[in-house]
């Protein structure tokens, strides 16, 4: 089975995605898992390496967490470009966060996150430190940044990765 | 028009609403990036079309279509989902690159590069001819 199947998760999920960009028949059932199983040998051949899930059931609730930090954000966003940035008194600023994950997909899981919320971008990581230059876009309390990052999600990836 | 006219009040509304919220940030995204001051400051407003402005439109699409045809209709939601996976990619390259150019130019307010191993993004671009 795992011969045939080396990626378990990513084949089910093409097999999912086919499903959606077609119609659920029986046929396109069938080629949508032949295609997905010969992407999962693909896959394999490229070798990456195997992300573990410790906890995948916090998950869903990481999921709603960011949700509604992007909604939130895109309304705040929205709110200073509308106000012309509360009058120009809104400051940007560059923040350094030591981050203590290093699992390569836990890492591009919070650049995920990360870009998807408007008003913090990820500039660069560097991988020997292990500390991440953000921008953040409406700067006024370094330390309440820190603590989204690190404590809001950093903390709930190293708890589902690794 | 025939096709519109079939569509029942209750599947208009909320499609009606979330295509303005998704259209209205993706506006405000582009205007910020024509009226804000600074290349890093506009890395952040085409990220209100990314995400929200993106997820109400095919929220949108979703509604409006499923219940023209009667059947769920879910691919739209795999645009949101692609365009949310690649937008750091862009977001990344757009960054570091103009990381690389302040630092060439010694431009003030830039934090000092911090990668490890010294990579040929700290040799100053002066000495070119």
């Amino acid at each position: 089975m795992s011969r045939l199947v080396p990626h378990p998760f990513l084949t089910l999920g093409l097999v999912l995605i086919w499903l959606m960009l077609t119609r659920f028949s029986l046929g396109h059932l069938l080629l949508g898992m032949l295609v997905a199983v010969i992407a999962g040998w693909a896959m394999s051949a490229l070798q990456p390496e195997r992300p573990r899930l410790r906890r995948g059931s916090a998950i869903p609730r990481l999921l709603g967490i960011v949700a509604w930090d992007i909604l939130r954000s895109n309304a705040a966003v929205a709110w200073l470009i509308l106000t012309g940035s509360r009058g120009g008194t809104r400051r940007s600023g560059f923040l350094h966060v030591p981050l203590r994950l290093r699992h390569p997909s836990a890492l591009a899981v919070l650049a995920i996150i990360v870009t998807a919320t408007p008003g913090t971008a990820w500039l660069e990581y560097d991988q020997e430190s292990g500390v991440l230059l953000l921008h953040v876009f409406d700067l006024v309390d370094k330390a309440q940044w820190l603590d989204l990052i690190q404590n809001r999600y950093e903390a709930r990836l190293l708890e589902i990765f690794e | 028009m025939s096709h519109l006219d079939t569509v029942p009040l209750w599947a208009a509304i909320p499609a009606a609403l979330l295509v303005l919220l998704g259209s209205g940030l993706t506006l405000l995204g582009t205007i910020g990036l024509v009226r804000l001051n600074g290349f890093y400051d506009r890395l952040h407003a085409p990220t209100l079309g990314t995400s929200w402005g993106t997820l109400g439109i095919v929220l949108a699409s979703v509604i409006l279509f499923s219940t023209l045809e009667h059947r769920p209709v879910l691919h739209d939601v795999l645009i949101g989902l692609f365009v949310t996976v690649t937008t750091p990619v862009t977001l990344m390259l757009l960054g570091r690159a103009a990381l690389h150019r302040d630092r060439a130019e010694q431009a003030p307010g830039v934090p000092p590069a911090m990668l490890h191993p010294p990579t040929s993004e700290q040799v100053p671009l002066e000495q070119s001819p």
